[in-house]
């Protein structure tokens, strides 16, 4: 298995241990979110409660052919300032082999859930500025017709070239006897630069491996543990819609939610065509810190 | 302009109390409201839903359901007297403008198990205990 781990993994320097280090360490604080799906790439309608916090670490890792294996981590910080609005921050770096380890940039984004009640499919509107450079390899969501020959490029001269942008995403999903349907429709503009809009999409399915809850407090239940698949890639540009010259990703994915503990959450997502890399292999862990904003009230 | 703006605050702001006075009740379909528990009389459930609790709902409603800060209690006249499918339905649809959220996410399964623990607060002989 050529991309699978290999020695190029190896040599990632000690500045890529760090960061990861630094990146877990950092999220190593709160509860499960408990109803999350166990997606990466994909978004439910599932939307932080009000007044929590969650802390999310996710990661990933790859060999991609003719290139030099990279981790890539994303710390993400996710607030539900009310139930229907969530507010989400993302900081990613990475660090690539016989190269270099790279801040790449942030995000901003918000999720809002216009319908007030649960319907057979449930809109969420979200809303994205981003500032990253193109040594950014988090694969958050791929639009656009991209493939991984970019990673062949090295770190100091895509770390110069930086893109801004707005993007919009139409998240549709359903919760049917257990099991979760999420569709996203992506649309994404380049702000500082004439480039058209580019399009793509993802969708995922889940379900835990067991509905009912057990009388006992436990951690690896089947309750606890929930699987899933996605399918997600770029569908073009404005002037170029379609499959042709995107990336494709297919993706088994499965999580564990430890009672009053974290999130564990596990993908190896396999490039479906030669533009995409070959396994992408991702790994998380998301802690909730509950009513984060009662920290700030002097009230008990 | 600026009396549109007031206008559009207060109305917003009797929509809010309205909705705390537990105004949700009414917006209950009646098929809803009328729906029967399929773990009414099983002995597990609230254990079971006690512990669903801990981890999903204690963090605003207390680990002993009384309310914390603004978030209301679950040992209520207004719970004790309303019927399992009117709670049913605010766990699926949640009332986001109250600030409380759907937890439609969470299997049904688990959402009556939890009913089943809150049911077990307002009985009489109350409670299941850790």
């Amino acid at each position: 298995m050529v991309y699978a781990f290999s020695d190029g993994f190896k040599q990632l320097s000690a500045r890529a241990i760090f960061l990861s280090a630094a990146f877990v360490l950092t999220s190593w604080t709160a509860a499960p979110a408990q109803q999350d799906p166990p997606y990466f790439v994909t978004y439910s309608s599932v939307l932080e409660e009000p007044g929590n916090l969650e802390i999310e670490n996710q990661n990933i890792a790859a060999k991609p052919r003719n290139t030099n294996a990279f981790f890539a981590p994303t710390l993400e910080f996710e607030y539900g300032v009310t139930a229907w609005w969530t507010a989400e921050a993302y900081l990613q770096g990475q660090a690539t082999s016989n190269d270099s380890t790279v801040f790449t940039g942030y995000r901003f984004e918000s999720r809002f859930r216009p319908l007030p009640r649960e319907y057979w499919i449930n809109p969420v509107l979200y809303v994205e500025y981003e500032n990253v450079n193109n040594a950014d390899r988090s694969f958050l969501e791929i639009t656009g017709n991209t493939s991984t020959s970019i990673l062949e490029v090295p770190n100091a001269r895509l770390r110069k070239e930086l893109e801004r942008s707005i993007e919009g995403k139409l998240i549709l999903s359903s919760n049917v006897k257990g099991w979760n349907f999420s569709e996203n429709i992506i649309a994404e503009k380049a702000v500082n630069e004439s480039e058209p809009w580019e399009f793509g999409y993802a969708i995922a399915a889940s379900r835990p491996l067991r509905l009912k809850g057990t009388t006992r407090s436990c951690v690896l239940c089947l309750q606890n543990l929930s699987a899933g698949a996605e399918l997600f890639g770029g569908l073009g540009t404005r002037y170029s819609f379609g499959l042709k010259q995107t990336q494709q990703y297919a993706a088994p994915t499965i999580a564990l939610n430890t009672p009053h503990g974290m999130t564990f959450k596990f993908s190896p997502e396999f490039g479906l065509n030669d533009n995409s890399a070959g396994v992408l292999w991702r790994f998380g862990m998301t802690y909730e810190i509950q009513q984060f904003r009662d920290w700030f009230r002097r009230s008990k | 302009m600026k009396t549109g703006v007031l206008l559009l605050l207060i109305t917003a702001s009797a929509v809010c109390v309205a909705a705390a006075n537990g105004s949700w009740l009414k917006k209950v379909p009646k098929a809803d409201r009328e729906r029967v528990s399929p773990y009414s009389g099983v002995p597990d459930a609230a254990s079971a839903g006690r512990l669903i609790f801990s981890d999903n709902c204690a963090k605003c409603h207390g680990e002993d359901a009384e309310g914390k800060r603004n978030r209301p209690s679950l040992r209520s006249e207004r719970v004790r007297n309303a019927t399992d499918g009117e709670i049913a339905w605010l766990l699926k649809n949640g009332n986001m403008f109250k600030g409380m959220p759907n937890w439609s996410g969470l299997p049904e399964q688990q959402r009556w198990q939890v009913i089943a623990y809150i049911r077990s607060l307002n009985s009489p002989v109350s409670g299941v205990r850790p």
